[in-house]
């Protein structure tokens, strides 16, 4: 590990919590429905989407019309992607002329790309024409983006709202966020990529003649676009199949650095956001020191084990960290930063190939994913997901000041406790459900490239990923056939609304509740105390549950390193 | 805190007996009604019939062990569950012994003609006679006559109290004996639903329903038995893939460790020592829902007098005006006095003895003693045909009409103000029309009630004062008691919109009341306690009954409540932290034939596979009668402020949890190599 090393990632962590405030303010803005500047302008726009499609937005919704109308809402755009995927070959937009894509990759792809999780089962570059990418992908970063914000709304609402019955309009949430947040970010996001060298055109294809005079076809298109929603919502889904690793995706060390920032911005933003529409912007802080902790404890062990490098290598005289499917230009501190921050945002946009990580060091990965990705986590998401825990967290020890469990002024009673349990529950039982099935069934065995435990990590990851959204690979597994399409396909849908579901639910149980008063009797919520708990349950459920299968994949996986064998 | 003397969790005639209950608990309807020990009984089950068909590669005896402590840790819960409901049981035979031997002398129209009948065929509006020395037969309300009872029975208190018809103190309680005078008593409930039988439902657990924090907790319970079902059945999978298998004794074994079985096997355990500790302090809580209620008390709305004053106001100083002079006053006071008999009367006769040398011991035969009443609100004497009053400073005033304007009446107003904002309560004296002055009567403080509403403070709850007092006095007596806020004059009305209004913010109420006009307060209220000594209509309002009639306990109440939850969350955090430890001890022990280099993990440097399993399930079992001292005892509550009181509880549950089972399971391991178990 370097000072250098170190000062990128405190730098990094330092100008996202200066970001935090002033996103969170225009988040919160957005949660009132409150005017802000883009209004003049884009107002009229707003206006006309609601007058075009018939939408009242101020009508509130209850927690089952706004489930029903999100879920109809992904359903659609569901079938409009795949749709479109298996089309492609007839459909404009094609300069390369690639064909349809067969049903499985469309079912995957399709629910990969709805759920916010953009598992890439194809090569980007060699399958997609410029209209599958622009309208059957990028579509859907920016509105899976949208949902998960909204959705993350509707649960503010919940905690902020006093015996109400509804908890806001999904039609409204969506249309503001993509239109005063996402898009307006994106437009100069891009314009920087554009000018750092992302390529931005509908051109297929440039013929360039190598330094060696070899002729080269170079795959370019509509990237730069692309890219910054797949950032900005942690989306992940790379135009590309060596995703951020490209260095038309990501061609400088400041596209990396401002790639990393814009992984996170948004899930750094909404903690403040939280607190404030709670009432007291230090309930956001504090859940935001927590993921911060979890984070740079994350990031600490990768960095070491990255620069510590393999023993065995060592040995053969091969001294210095682990560069194995690293990028020269990143090189390991920005790679392992890279590698924890899209893994604990459940953007999965890759710099550098986590297979080839050391065991422990990709081993980070894995359980920032397997711990629900809640730090920071996916936009909208994220929030969520650790409010879950928080709950929990909540209900377990709060008991312990004597008093029924209170969060945020709002009682924990059993209805929250049974919704957040079942929401929790819904990550093991997929996670390690299908691993089991995929670790003893022949279709499942073909899969990973490697044996022994690495092999073992490979699938146990594969459907980690798609659960927890993110996207990432582990790479190594080849999973582009029917079974693994299908299985991760599923998952990912499970993972992703197998959770709303009930959160809406929890949403609209605690909006109709009471506020309870704060008093010097009630369960602190906002100290280091408080802070240190949340890490301890987070990592405590997710620890316990998933200690076994990374006992046998990545643990040994080290183990046998160390021990002089490689898998 | 308990007036009883605490007996000992662990005495002969509470073990014994709670051994047989333990098996009988056993029965899987009774079961299943906790889950988590319900999976344990299931998973001992499974293993039991494998150890006799015998398939897998382990040894017999092991598996034999591990079947035993698997049952041991089923038997440890229901164990703590009889030995919990034990404590009541003796108090219940007691009970039902004074209930079987009661005799109604049911009357006959009217008149006193009766016929002797069974008390169970009693039925409501039935009306009985109870004469000296009989047991009164069933609740009711008395509709005639005066006696003196004794309800040592059901209070423990041996000192006779008085029931008589009209006001509030009309209501009588079956199985408490008449001890001088007889009375008529109409029957308020029927057979069954009495205060003795709710009393030996309530001591006995018998009637216990889950309270809803405790329906949440096994909710929770359950959802991370599934969770932990599903890390563990999907081992099989895992290790097939590495090429080897895990028998299924083993999994078992880590199925059991990791479901929270301690706070499972302890959970309704806590629920009744929490019942138990209410009724021990005398208290009787109709539903579990009202002692955790009490824990979440925000407001505490407390009567001045009784609770925040001794009861009785005492004369402290005579104030004469416009020339009158103290001796004067002292006598014309004093003899307006002789003939009250209340406290307050009685104070202000030795006040004017002490301080004026005043003999006059009684009054002339020929004096006229005009009575108090609520409407005049004045009482006083006339003595040869002069007429002495004393009363509220308002009432004589208008009882005198004339004296309205005069610079007497303006003095008066004066000097009773400052009496009423030092914290007293000033009484008017005129004799004749003439005022004379004002008796300063002092509301006193209870002793160390100060530091009560400071600890309330620092819970977090807020107290107001109730008060028939006029404003000043109240604020008087508020700012000396240190209470947060006071109610003055209040009427019953005026109490209830104070608890609608602190409930529509969202803050629990908790109050004490007595009288018929309070039960619409007590049943607003979320805590009401009732005084026994309370009419019929008060005792049914309240969701507690406080067979003391001390209005102080509502404090103690809160503790007790709060004292349950703590218990709840502290084991629960205990039981999961415990697994962290746990897992250093089997899964080394599970994988190490799989891939040897696992053996790092082994932490606790534990001697075998087969005896880290073994210290594992066995610590997961003692850890349970290890426990019920304290979840019958409860976790000490503090008054020192959520924070703090979270640090702490957190570093002895959850921090302990973690650390504890390390040890533990290490010192077991060394037994168990010693003794060859293994």
């Amino acid at each position: 590990m370097t000072v250098q090393g170190w000062m990128l990632i405190l730098a990094f962590v330092g100008i996202l919590l200066a970001l935090t405030k002033p996103l969170g303010l225009w988040l919160h803005a957005l949660y009132e429905g409150r005017s802000t500047p883009l209004h003049a302008i884009l107002g009229p726009i707003e206006a006309g989407f609601y007058r075009l499609s018939g939408i009242d937005p101020t009508a509130e919704q209850s927690w089952r019309r706004y489930a029903v109308h999100m879920l109809i809402f992904n359903a659609v755009l569901l079938f409009f992607t795949y749709a479109i995927l298996r089309l492609q070959g007839m459909l404009p937009l094609n300069p390369l002329h690639y064909g349809a894509l067969p049903e499985h990759l469309s079912f995957n792809t399709a629910v990969s790309f709805t759920t916010n999780t953009n598992w890439q089962s194809y090569g980007g570059e060699s399958t997609m024409s410029n209209l599958s990418q622009m309208l059957g992908l990028t579509i859907h970063n920016f509105l899976s983006a949208a949902t998960g914000i909204a959705l993350a709304f509707a649960f503010f609402r919940g905690f902020a709202r006093r015996s109400a019955s509804t908890i806001g309009n999904f039609w409204a949430d969506c249309t503001r966020i993509t239109l005063y947040l996402l898009l307006p970010l994106c437009i100069v996001y891009a314009l920087f990529l554009i000018a750092s060298g992302v390529p931005q055109t509908l051109a297929g294809s440039v013929d360039v003649t190598t330094l060696e005079g070899a002729k080269q076809t170079l795959t370019l298109g509509p990237v730069a676009s692309q890219e910054a929603i797949k950032m900005l919502g942690t989306n992940g889904g790379g135009f590309f199949n060596a995703n951020s690793a490209h260095p038309f995706e990501n061609p400088t060390a400041l596209t990396d650095f401002v790639q990393m920032l814009s992984i996170f911005a948004i899930g750094f933003g909404l903690t403040w956001t939280f607190g404030k529409a709670v009432g007291n912007p230090r309930q956001g802080w504090a859940i935001l020191a927590a993921m911060v902790t979890i984070f740079l404890i994350g990031v600490t062990i990768t960095y070491w084990q990255e620069a510590a490098g393999n023993p065995v290598l060592h040995q053969l005289g091969v001294p210095g960290g682990n560069m194995e499917g690293k990028e020269v230009r990143f090189g390991i501190a920005a790679s392992s930063l890279f590698s924890v921050v899209t893994t604990a945002a459940s953007c999965g946009a890759v710099n550098a190939m986590h297979d080839s990580f050391t065991a422990l060091g990709g081993m980070i990965p894995l359980f920032n994913i397997q711990l629900g990705e809640v730090v920071v986590g996916g936009v909208g998401a994220g929030i969520y997901g650790f409010l879950l825990f928080a709950i929990l967290a909540v209900f377990v020890a709060g008991l312990m000041v004597g008093r029924t469990p209170e969060y945020v002024g709002k009682k924990i009673e059993g209805r929250e406790v049974k919704l957040a349990v079942l929401a929790i529950a819904v990550l093991p039982l997929v996670i390690l459900g299908f691993t089991a099935i995929a670790s003893v069934t022949q279709a499942g065995l073909v899969g990973p490239l490697n044996k022994g435990p690495h092999g073992f990590s490979e699938i146990l990851y594969a459907f980690t990923s798609a659960v927890g959204n993110n996207g990432s690979a582990f790479a190594g597994l080849t999973a582009n056939t029917p079974f693994y399409d299908g299985l991760l396909g599923v998952a990912m849908w499970i993972g992703r609304f197998f959770i709303i579901v009930p959160m809406l639910a929890i949403a609209g149980s605690l909006a109709a509740k009471k506020y309870t008063p704060e008093s010097a009797g009630s369960f602190p919520t906002t100290g280091p105390l408080w802070t240190s708990l949340l890490i301890g349950i987070v990592l405590i459920v997710g620890g316990l549950t998933f200690l076994p299968s990374l006992a046998l994949g990545p643990i040994a996986d080290h183990l046998a390193m160390i021990g002089g064998h490689l898998f | 805190m308990a007036r009883s003397a605490q007996k000992s969790v662990f005495t002969a005639d509470l073990i014994v007996p709670a051994i047989g209950d333990a098996f009988r608990k056993l029965n899987p309807v009774e079961l299943i009604r906790n889950p988590v020990m319900f999976t344990t009984a299931v998973v001992a089950t499974l293993l039991t019939v494998l150890l006799a068909i015998g398939t897998d590669t382990l040894g017999f005896a092991f598996k034999l062990q591990l079947v035993v402590w698997l049952w041991l840790t089923v038997l440890f819960g229901t164990f703590a569950e009889a030995l919990a409901e034990g404590r009541g049981k003796a108090q219940a035979a007691s009970l039902r012994a004074t209930k079987a031997e009661l005799v109604a002398k049911k009357l006959k129209g009217k008149g006193d003609n009766y016929e002797n009948v069974a008390a169970s065929t009693l039925r409501i509006g039935d009306v009985v006679l109870v004469e000296t020395g009989d047991l009164i037969p069933s609740d009711g309300e008395v509709i005639e006559g005066v006696a003196s009872v004794n309800e040592a029975a059901i209070t423990g208190e041996s000192a006779p109290v008085i029931r008589e018809a009209g006001g509030d103190r009309s209501a009588v309680t079956a199985g408490t004996r008449v001890l001088s005078d007889q009375i008529k008593v109409r029957v308020t409930v029927d057979p069954g639903q009495g205060f003795l039988d709710r009393m030996i439902a309530l001591v006995e657990g018998a009637e216990r329903q889950k309270t809803p924090n405790e329906i949440a907790l096994t909710i929770l319970l359950v959802g991370l038995t599934i969770i932990f079902l599903i890390a563990v059945g999907t081992i099989p999978s895992f290790a097939h893939y590495a090429g080897g298998d895990v028998p299924v004794a083993i999994l078992a074994a880590l199925l059991i460790t990791l479901i929270p079985t301690t706070i499972a096997a302890l959970l309704s355990a806590i629920g009744i020592a929490g019942m138990d500790r209410l009724v021990r302090f005398n208290v009787l809580a109709k539903s579990g829902r009202a002692v955790e209620a009490a824990g979440d008390i925000d407001t505490l709305l407390l009567d001045k007098t009784g609770t925040i004053t001794i009861g009785d106001r005492q004369a402290s100083e005579f104030k004469p005006v416009h020339g009158t002079t103290p001796a004067e006053l002292a006598m014309a006071a004093l003899l307006a006095s002789l003939a009250d008999e209340t406290p307050e009367g009685r104070s202000i006769v030795q006040l004017a003895r002490e301080k004026f040398g005043v003999t006059q011991s009684s009054l002339p035969h020929d004096a006229e003693v005009i009575p108090f009443t609520a409407q005049t609100r004045i009482s006083g004497v006339r003595i040869n045909g002069s007429l002495i009053q004393k009363g509220a400073v308002d009432s004589v005033l208008r009882a005198n009409p004339g004296s309205g304007e005069t610079p007497a009446a303006a003095e008066l107003r004066r000097v009773t103000d400052e009496i009423a904002r030092s914290g007293g309560t000033p009484l008017a004296v005129a004799q004749d029309g003439r005022l004379l002055g004002a008796i300063f009567l002092k509301d006193v403080v209870k002793a160390g009630i100060r530091e009560r509403f400071g600890e309330l403070r620092r819970m977090g709850i807020r107290t107001v004062m109730i008060t028939g007092d006029n404003p000043l006095t109240a604020a008087a007596i508020a700012a000396e008691a240190g209470v947060d806020d006071f109610l003055a004059q209040a009427t019953p009305e005026d109490k209830l919109d104070l608890i609608r209004k602190e409930q529509q913010g969202g803050r629990l109420v908790a109050m004490c009341g007595d009288g018929t006009n309070d039960a619409p307060a007590l049943a607003q209220a979320d805590v009401g306690v009732a005084m026994n000594t309370g009419t019929q209509a008060a005792r049914e309002a309240g969701n507690m009954v406080d067979l003391d009639s001390d209005p102080t306990k509502l404090i103690e109440v809160v503790g007790l409540g709060k004292q349950l939850l703590m218990t709840r969350g502290a084991l629960t955090t205990f039981s999961v932290a415990n697994d962290v430890a746990k897992y250093f001890a089997i899964i080394p022990a599970m994988f190490i034939a799989l891939y040897p280099g696992l053996t790092v993990l082994n932490v606790m440097g534990l001697g075998t596979p087969q005896s880290a399993i073994l210290s594992a399930i066995i610590f997961n079992a003692l850890i349970i009668p290890l426990l019920v001292p304290l979840a019958l005892r409860g976790v000490t509550y503090r008054p020192i402020g959520a924070g703090p009181l979270l640090a702490r509880n957190l570093a002895i549950y959850g921090l302990g949890g973690i650390i504890a089972p390390f040890v533990g399971i290490k010192l077991i391991d060394v037994a168990v190599n010693g003794l060859g178990l293994a």
